[in-house]
């Protein structure tokens, strides 16, 4: 009886979730058809040019802005969240490893506009000493990179927990050193779950608003250093969407589904990842 | 859990869904601008301790969600910080309050007033630091708002700026984030909305309104009309406003009403307007 339920309720909330994206999926294309049929096709893509008074709609800039600060954020949270994680389960003194994992558990549930808020009024500042105005692609790079940092932590730490104890036991007897028993023994082990710990994140990322919209200066043009203020899709729909109407409205609805399908893109990416 | 502690759980979640499709005769709704949202909220809940059993919900998310809302009777009045495009002509507008737009400069910089002409200049970015125009080295950095926003629209039509011109360094979306980028930044200059400016500076962030044309920017200069950066806060309706709803816009133009704007820096636009 118990099990029938739990396996209905299971797979109502399943469906639930599986209709949702559909629905939202619905609504996003919905919303955004008149732009998609008006707009040229693949111009509005690869165009930098976005000015909506004017009728120009190109997203290019601000799609590259949002994949170059999730890629760096990535770049800098999964290999510190790796050996930060490896540390934490095989040679933290147990004093300082439990603190830290609960501080894990604690960063990763801020909401991110604390972050945003943090980043705009501690981070902005000093980047400004060496990089005016201070809101630029790094600063954003940064904020994002410390949001994902605890789940990246927190996914190498359990997958380590799941290495077979025999594997350890055999490490031990061979005497390998901790970094080869890290680098030979553990990590082929969880490889696959840490990488998609990883890209899961990078959809985190992507879709990351608010601390992004405090952070990276929000200026329109092709992201082309460190130290230059972009803008993200993201931030975009937040800065526009309360004033949008008509084509610009739809434009902007249709800038969500172009992120939501690299989201999903991204998933997916995953699920063949972990499968091979 | 137990199964029937649950499907008890999920029949009053289902009931209380249930009841959201309802609209109440004594509920009125009010939706858009975050900048008009605070003074109605008060409003509101003075109407509703004025009018037992009634209730006023306010959700901002922007003028153009307001004017949506209305068009689509999921709100009964929508609330916004521009006045109606040619396009939403089948809509009412009543005039409430009126806003001014201040320039924002961080605490440190001497400079007081600034004329159109140099304001211009500033926001081309022909004028790359503070030397130029006082006793102040720091390099300018604009802090301009992103597109479609009212404070922009007034801020580019008084200083008879075209976007394209405009060299920003930041782009930011509300008020708070205007005033939060330039205490951060010594040579920062922005704008944003009187009454957000005059709270943060009284408490004690580092930012100073400046004079244009050596009309200061506060409540008297703006209700003299002195003060040339202005717009017109409104309520919208779809048709004219009938029974509750009429008593709530009679409510918002009353002195009560005016007082709670003037709580919050807006200019009432009194009766009859």
């Amino acid at each position: 009886m118990r099990d029938a339920l739990l396996r209905f309720l299971s797979i109502m909330a399943a469906l639930v979730a599986g209709t949702l994206l559909l629905l939202i999926l619905g609504e996003l294309v919905r919303a955004s058809w008149p732009a998609l049929r008006s707009l040229p096709l693949g111009g509005w893509l690869l165009s930098g040019h976005w000015a909506p008074s004017e009728g120009e709609f190109g997203l290019g800039a601000m799609l590259a802005a949002s994949l170059i600060t999730s890629v760096l954020a990535l770049a800098i949270a999964g290999p510190v969240g790796v050996f930060l994680g490896g540390w934490l389960h095989l040679s933290a003194p147990a004093r300082v490893a439990s603190p830290l994992r609960a501080l894990q558990g604690v960063m990763a549930g801020v909401p991110s506009v604390v972050y945003g808020f943090w980043g705009l009024v501690t981070l902005v500042p000093l980047v400004n000493l060496w990089a005016p105005p201070g809101a630029v692609l790094i600063t954003a790079v940064l904020v994002l990179a410390l949001m994902i940092l605890p789940l990246s932590v927190i996914v190498t730490d359990a997958a380590l927990h799941q290495v077979p104890a025999p594997a350890m036991q055999a490490a031990r007897a061979l005497s390998l050193s901790r970094w080869g028993t890290f680098r030979k023994v553990m990590w082929p082990h969880v490889r696959g779950s840490v990488a998609s710990g990883i890209v899961l994140q990078f959809g985190r990322a992507l879709g990351e608003t608010m601390a992004v919209l405090m952070v990276a200066g929000n200026v329109l043009q092709w992201p082309s250093s460190l130290t230059e203020p972009v803008r993200t899709i993201t931030a975009n729909i937040a800065l526009e969407m309360g004033y949008a109407s008509g084509l610009h409205l739809q434009v902007l609805f249709l800038s969500g589904l172009v992120l939501l399908v690299m989201v999903i893109f991204s998933m997916l990416l995953v699920r063949v990842g972990v499968r091979s | 859990m137990s199964p029937s502690r649950l499907i008890v759980m999920l029949l009053v979640a289902g009931l209380l869904l249930a009841g959201c499709g309802e609209r109440d005769h004594d509920t009125l709704i009010l939706t858009g601008s975050s900048t008009v949202a605070p003074p109605l909220s008060d409003i509101a809940a003075d109407f509703e301790a004025a009018n037992p059993g009634v209730r006023v919900d306010i959700q901002s998310g922007g003028s153009s969600r307001g004017i949506v809302d209305v068009r689509r009777g999921t709100a009964d009045l929508g609330m916004s910080s521009r006045d109606l495009r040619a396009d939403e002509d089948d809509l009412l507008s009543h005039l409430v309050a009126r806003d001014g737009i201040s320039l924002l400069v961080h605490r440190a910089n001497p400079v007081t007033n600034l004329s159109d002409e140099q304001v211009r200049k500033l926001f081309r970015g022909e004028i790359p630091n503070w030397s130029e125009l006082g006793d102040f080295d720091a390099p300018v950095t604009i802090v301009h708002k992103g597109e479609g926003r009212a404070t922009l629209e007034v801020f580019l039509e008084h200083f008879q700026l075209n976007n394209g011109e405009v060299k920003p360094d930041l782009i930011v979306g509300e008020n708070q984030q205007g005033i939060r980028s330039v205490a951060g930044n010594r040579g920062a200059i922005g704008y944003v909305s009187i009454g957000a400016a005059t709270h943060e500076a009284e408490s004690g962030t580092p930012i100073r309104s400046l004079a244009i044309d050596g009309v200061t920017p506060d409540a008297d200069t703006v209700a003299r009309g002195d003060y040339p950066l202005t717009r017109n806060l409104i309520l919208v309706s779809n048709g004219p406003p009938e029974g509750l709803l009429a008593d709530f816009l009679t409510f918002v133009h009353s002195d009560t009403g005016g007082q709670r704007f003037q709580k919050h820096f807006f200019t009432p636009a009194g009766k009859g307007d």
